[in-house]
């Protein structure tokens, strides 16, 4: 039964959907910054899993490439935002995302 | 050797860059002979680029120097470059021999001033832009001159500021100019936007083919920037007040060489008004025969040795206008170089009578000075003849020439020029006649303290009615009432022989006899009697030849002329001999004269009144629409600013929110987009 299931480029499409509006939700309703942090990289990781699958349904390198440097970026903004968190949770234990609204306008 | 024509500019240039830096050091009087050594040198240069032009054949001798492209900007092609013909030569030759014994009076003049190097290095940055006016290839070279020239002016004017007058003066002769730049500059930018090109050689060959219409507006802004720097009617009230600045300045600038740059842009730019409509030089012959009328009427009721020769001046460049309006190039040319010569020599002898009197200006102070004064008042009286057209001085033929071409012009209205040219000429005898005889003959009276009133309440020997009215009755009877004071007083100063007049120094009297010797002489450049005498004539050629009016006069005729000239000048010397030496006739001397129409006055009134409530009202609107709509832009963008400052929350979720609705329109959008 499962087998003859056939895994179509859509399943792959249908989860990164699933995902990215995981990570939207997650990152709308929770407050603490690292949960907050993962629901963003669950969304980046989701637009990266449907490059990769359009790359490969298009037959065109330039998705999956694209996708390392997505790659290298994420990186980046994950030494850089777990940096502030860390800092942030270092001077107020149990502070929330709300709890940083000094930039108001 | 034409192209040694960079030195001419240059050397003035280095007197004032090396005055600037060391000036203060180098003090009186070598600061001065360095500026007159070097405008010198500019002579000596000017000289010898002459006689290479004189070398070249005839259509030869128009030669251009480019220094380097100054501002190449698309189709806008500005180069730094001289133009040599006869024309600019024939300028800077004055100009700089002019100039050069002007400076070397001013050693004299200005001695023991406490800013006598500042002096120096003015006068040589007014030489080196005088220059560059003069040798100027394109319209913008001779718009810097022409701005340099009106800043050294003011400078000049000004140049004893701590007396308010003074400093006012100068500006009045700086704002009044800017009326006068502001047609020269809208010319430069017409002549660009129609011809493509401001270079003289370009404009003046091109111009032809313009519509007349554009010819005219180029030549009318031309002359509307001529008539602010050559001082006609209306802006002629900047030179008189000019004479605030020091007599050597007065005599260079407001005299021989800076005024004329008026007439010099219209010799130069002949072909424009040639291509305009007929009226254009009609325009030009008017305002300038009006002017020397109304300001010949002017001095004849000045009282200041300086202001005569002001109003004066003003008259005589009224005549080079009205030369050029009736196409006698040449002779306004000759007219320009004769009135150098015979104008600074006037000034400078007032500048040496104005010395050797210790600084008094007023003419019914002076009288007698010819035994004090025996070079001055020789060579001051050699002046006095050139310009009361006394035949054979200089200013006869000059001005002759000038007036047989206004009634050859043609038809009534030549017939009025000339008429109104030669009541000007006897005017301008009867005035310098008046000045000459009230300052060197008769009895001296700058002794008594009281001159213009008698101390002991009758009027002295050598006063005339007419001072003694200019001062008023009532002042006589308060002169009687403290009699004994004034006379004690006057004894004082009699007895103080300070006061007695003096002979100047060589450095001042050795220019006034080589530009009497000029002044006398100057009428060879041009003698009408043979045309092989035409030299002038011959030599500008080339520049205005094309465009000189051609007169058709018999001999006969230019001989009545001539003889009818020789008369009124006679008459008006012989009139000033009657009321100011012999006093047979009272002296007309009118208030309105006196206050030169009250012309100053109305532009005063008028800018006091009506001008300064229009300008309070351009003010209102620039403060209130201008600056209002300003305002108004920067309150909008602040409320804005301010309303949307709100959405900055500073709660990161909320951004999120908004950005994840954000996807949704613009999902929703492109969907819709697809499916409808």
């Amino acid at each position: 039964m499962i087998a003859a299931l056939e895994v179509t480029p859509a399943w792959y499409l249908v989860l990164g959907a699933l995902l990215f509006s995981i990570g939207a939700f997650g990152l709308l309703v929770r407050r603490n910054p690292l949960v907050m942090f993962m629901c963003v990289e669950l969304m980046l990781n989701a637009v990266t899993l449907t490059f990769v699958t359009f790359s490969r349904m298009l037959q065109d390198t330039g998705g999956q490439s694209t996708v390392v440097f997505v790659l290298v970026v994420a990186a980046a903004e994950v030494v850089v935002g777990l940096a502030i968190i860390v800092a942030l949770l270092r001077r107020r234990p149990h502070a929330t995302a709300d709890d940083a609204a000094l930039l108001e306008g | 050797m034409l192209d040694l024509v960079w030195l001419i500019p240059a050397l003035p240039l280095a007197g004032f860059l090396v005055l600037m830096a060391l000036g203060r050091r180098l003090g009186e009087p070598r600061a001065g002979w360095i500026a007159t050594a070097l405008c010198g040198g500019s002579f000596v240069a000017t000289v010898i680029v002459w006689a290479g032009l004189l070398g070249e054949s005839e259509e030869q001798r128009s030669f251009v120097q480019t220094l380097f492209s100054w501002i190449p900007v698309g189709d806008l092609q500005v180069d730094i470059g001289f133009l040599v013909d006869p024309l600019s030569i024939t300028m800077a030759l004055f100009v700089t021999g002019v100039g050069a014994l002007i400076h070397l009076y001013a050693i004299g003049y200005m001695h023991a001033d406490r800013d006598f190097t500042k002096f120096f290095v003015y006068l040589n940055l007014f030489v080196f832009s005088m220059l560059m006016l003069v040798l100027g290839s394109n319209m913008l070279v001779t718009f810097i001159g022409w701005e340099g020239v009106g800043a050294c002016s003011y400078f000049l004017i000004s140049f004893w500021f701590t007396d308010e007058a003074n400093a006012s003066a100068g500006k009045k002769a700086f704002v009044t100019n800017r009326i006068g730049d502001w047609g020269f500059l809208l010319a430069i930018f017409l002549a660009f936007a129609s011809l493509g090109t401001i270079d003289y050689d370009g404009v003046n060959a091109g111009v032809g083919a313009l519509p007349a219409v554009t010819a005219s507006a180029i030549g009318l802004l031309l002359f509307v920037g001529a008539v602010g720097k050559s001082a006609q009617i209306p802006l002629y009230i900047w030179l008189p007040d000019a004479m605030a600045g020091p007599t050597p300045v007065s005599a260079l600038i407001h005299a021989a060489t800076m005024v004329t740059g008026g007439v010099y842009l219209m010799t130069r730019v002949n072909p424009i008004l040639a291509a305009g409509y007929g009226w254009v030089p009609d325009v030009i012959a008017w305002v300038g025969v009006l002017t020397a009328l109304v300001a010949a009427t002017i001095a004849v009721a000045q009282n200041d040795i300086k202001k005569v020769l002001a109003y004066s001046t003003v008259s005589q460049l009224g005549y080079m206008f009205l030369a050029v309006g009736v196409g006698a190039y040449v002779a306004a040319v000759f007219h320009m170089v004769t009135h150098a010569f015979f104008k600074a020599l006037l000034f400078l002898g007032a500048g040496s009578v104005i010395h050797g009197m210790h600084d008094e200006q007023d003419m019914r102070r002076m009288g007698g000075l010819r035994r004090y004064m025996p070079i001055t008042c020789v060579t001051f009286i050699v002046g006095w003849l050139c310009i009361s057209g006394v035949p054979p001085f200089s200013g006869f033929f000059s001005k002759d020439e000038i007036l047989l071409y206004a009634w050859g012009s043609g038809g009534t209205q030549g017939k009025a020029l000339w008429a109104i040219g030669l009541v000007t000429a006897l005017l301008t005898a009867f005035y310098m006649s008046r000045q000459v005889f009230l300052v060197f003959f008769g009895e001296p009276r700058w002794k008594d303290d009281h001159a213009l009133v008698g101390a002991d309440g009758s009027l002295p020997a050598g006063v005339t009615d007419e001072d003694a009215e200019t001062s008023g009755g009532a002042a006589r009877g308060e002169e009687a009432a403290t009699a004994t004071d004034a006379t004690s007083a006057a004894a004082a100063h009699a007895a103080d022989d300070h006061l007695e007049p003096h002979e100047s120094p060589w450095q001042m009297t050795l220019p006034l006899v080589v530009l009497a010797v000029l002044a006398a002489t100057a009428e060879l450049l041009n003698l009408p009697f043979n045309p092989n005498l035409h030299v002038l004539q011959h030599w500008l050629e080339p520049v205005v030849g094309a465009n000189e009016a051609h007169i058709d006069v018999t001999t006969g005729t230019k001989v009545a002329l001539g003889v009818i000239a020789t008369i009124a000048a006679a008459g008006g010397i012989f009139g000033a001999w009657l009321v100011y030496l012999r006093h047979r006739l009272r002296a007309i001397e009118p208030a309105v004269l006196a206050h030169a129409w009250y012309y100053d006055e109305s532009v005063t009134r008028f800018v006091g009144g009506p001008g300064t409530r229009g300008f309070a009202a351009v003010a209102w609107f620039d403060a209130h629409v201008i600056d209002g709509a300003v305002n108004g832009v920067a309150t909008l963008v602040r409320t804005s600013g301010r309303g949307l400052r709100t959405v900055q929350t500073g709660f990161v979720r909320s951004y999120a929110l908004g950005i994840s609705a954000g996807v949704v329109v613009v999902l929703g959008y492109f969907l819709t987009r697809l499916y409808f």
